[in-house]
């Protein structure tokens, strides 16, 4: 900012309020959450009343050994991971697969087909038609219901290809010349190169999934294939726990502290995000760069 | 002239092969890349396409039975019932009204958070505390439902513990129909701000420094460079946001509401989107339901379309 720096009375006033007002938005935005795990911890006595504070006299471990071993929640573990990295690693591969041929501004038909890609993203069939082409299809109530039919996305595809058409030309035309075929110049020489775009698609396609809960709510039937998402709504927003809760109750005759509903549903949230909170400090500049690199090519 | 569509799509396909015959020997050297393309396309055809055929239904007297092909037409049946319906006309009172409480508030949070978040001069608190702003953006609106579902709880929330230390009544914000749109609004600002305040201090970094300086030097204090010449600076960037966000008035944020709604604040929550999945998925009224939907998508589309246009027009003004 500026290099002469007068101090006014007004100026360290406002410094004062301002600061003030910046820690007290970041408590806003993390007490939320701390008081969730302040919950999952605290026994039946101090979670009726927990009110503020910063800490808890007890802390309780019996929720979570409760849910991970009389719950879902490890199948959801094993579902939501399946899901973002398969799903992941599909959407990276069709991508790519759309953007290295249209990126070539000579591919005979170039422009028809971008137009065909491009009119799905101003244009959908919507909820019912989907949901009945997925019936139809019979992915209803299978896993893979959650890669294939998100596994394309024309955006992340229009983003590689604009970024493939922002490198040398030189290297592929090089390539060529040597006598190497497509296939090598497109995984062989270009792919190695597009780490950037491809880190940042795959990040954001990770955290989709992660977070991922309508598909799995309308199309999904067996509990056994739930993502941790619908494990949370199911107990969280349904109130339809009681099939969660029927377990607490052997749990709390055969062991000494007791655990009650909402520790369950505080550490199942706790354990559905964990994942996403520690990774988060170290991947979030990757994140910021990435929407920058969205938003000035497209 | 039956079909103006399937016209073009003559003359494309005619185009194409004119275009084809001159470049035949390009097509025969990039025939992978053509097998590339075969698989987005498929999938494109398979899971975009295909629904806006399956579309269709909105005209039709949908029965699974005889499917999408062999279910009767009933034309607009579906859309006069639509009309004359007090349900619809409710939710669509409610998107809209429930939009526009979002622009008032959810639309200047983040500016003025970008503007204060500016005055920050020590770097490792400002990138802190912007990490920790745009936490919420990660989250699911099912976790965050189940966070707030805590924090204003009735009986042990912080927010009611503080509002019953004051003397007061505790607050149901989810059952309290004024209440619920409060929660609605504050819970969606709070989550939206660290991320929308991104872009805006993106802009606010590539100021000139010098002008900075030489409103110092003219005795301007941090209110003055604020409103003269941080504002001025965000002015494009504030205009095409305020406009494409207009284009997104009909969607009120499904995902939220969809999972902090309940029957006793249905009155004021319901907005087109749950109505649509509550009328198609579970009321398997799928004709009427899609003919909501694609009513939606039509004038969602036209908004987009038309903001969409005046954002250009406005930003080949460049700065102003």
């Amino acid at each position: 900012m500026s290099v002469i720096k007068k101090k006014s009375l007004g100026g360290i006033t406002f410094d004062v309020f301002n600061y003030t007002f910046m820690i007290l938005f970041s408590i806003s935005i993390i007490y939320p959450f701390w008081n969730l795990v302040l919950l999952s911890f605290a026994d039946q006595a101090e979670a009726t009343n927990l009110g503020i504070r910063l800490w808890i006299s007890n802390w309780n471990t019996s929720a979570y050994k409760f849910i991970f071993t009389h719950n879902n929640v490890p199948m959801g573990y094993v579902n939501t991971i399946f899901r973002a990295f398969t799903g992941t690693v599909f959407m990276l591969l069709m991508c790519f697969l759309g953007a290295f041929p249209l990126a070539k501004k000579n591919l005979p038909g170039r422009n028809v087909l971008t137009i065909f890609f491009l009119i799905t993203m101003f244009f959908g069939g919507g909820l019912i038609p989907s949901y009945l082409l997925i019936k139809n299809i019979g992915l209803m109530d299978s896993i893979w219901v959650y890669v294939i039919p998100g596994m394309f996305s024309t955006y992340n595809m229009i983003i590689m290809r604009n970024f493939i058409m922002s490198m040398d030309k030189e290297l592929e035309e090089a390539a060529l010349i040597d006598g190497a075929n497509y296939f090598d110049v497109a995984f062989k020489v270009i792919a190695p190169l597009l780490k950037p775009v491809l880190a940042t698609i795959a990040l954001w396609s990770i955290v989709g999934h992660w977070n991922s809960w309508f598909d799995c709510l309308i199309y999904i039937k067996d509990d056994k294939k739930y993502v941790l998402q619908l494990i949370v709504r199911r107990m969280v927003v349904q109130s339809q726990g009681e099939y969660d809760f029927m377990n607490m109750e052997a749990f709390n005759k055969l062991s000494e502290i007791k655990i009650h509903s909402s520790n369950i549903k505080s550490a199942v949230i706790l354990v559905t995000i964990g994942p996403i909170i520690l990774v988060y400090p170290f991947l979030q500049k990757y994140f910021v760069k990435g929407i920058m690199i969205g938003s000035l090519k497209g | 002239m039956s079909n103006n569509f399937s016209n073009s799509q003559i003359a494309n396909k005619y185009l194409i092969n004119l275009k084809l015959k001159f470049r035949y020997k390009e097509v025969k050297k990039m025939w992978l890349l053509y097998v590339f393309l075969l698989f987005p396309i498929v999938h494109t055809i398979i899971f975009n396409y295909l629904p806006m055929y399956g579309v269709v239904i909105a005209f039709k007297d949908f029965k699974p039975v005889k499917g999408i092909l062999g279910s009767e037409w009933n034309n607009f049946q579906h859309f006069k019932d639509l009309f004359s319906s007090i349900g619809f006309f409710r939710v669509f009172k409610n998107t809209i009204y429930i939009s526009i409480l979002r622009l008032a508030f959810g639309f200047p949070a983040p500016i003025i958070l970008a503007l204060l978040l500016n005055e920050i001069w020590h770097v490792k608190f400002k990138k802190i505390t912007q990490t920790i702003s745009y936490l919420p953006v990660f989250m699911s609106w099912v976790v965050l439902a189940g966070v707030f579902f805590e924090f204003l709880s009735v009986q042990r929330g912080p927010i009611n513990f503080i509002i019953k230390g004051l003397g007061g009544q505790p607050i149901d914000f989810f059952t309290n129909k004024v209440w619920f749109l409060v929660m609605l609004i504050s819970t969606g600002v709070w989550s939206g701000i660290g991320w929308g305040a991104v872009i805006y201090l993106a802009s606010l970094s590539s100021v000139n420094p010098e002008l900075y300086e030489s409103a110092e030097l003219d005795g301007a204090n941090r209110y003055h460079k604020a409103v003269h010449i941080s504002l001025p600076a965000l002015a494009p960037v504030i205009t095409i946001l305020f406009i494409l966000n207009l284009g997104g008035i009909l969607n009120a944020g499904f995902d939220q509401i969809f999972n902090m709604y309940n029957p006793l604040v249905m009155e004021v929550a319901d907005i087109i989107d749950t109505y649509v999945y509550r009328m198609g998925l579970v009321n398997a009224e799928y004709d009427f339901s899609a003919a909501v939907g694609l009513f939606k998508n039509i004038i969602g589309l036209i908004l987009i379309l038309i903001t969409n246009l005046i954002v250009r027009k406005v930003s080949d003004y460049g700065v102003w």
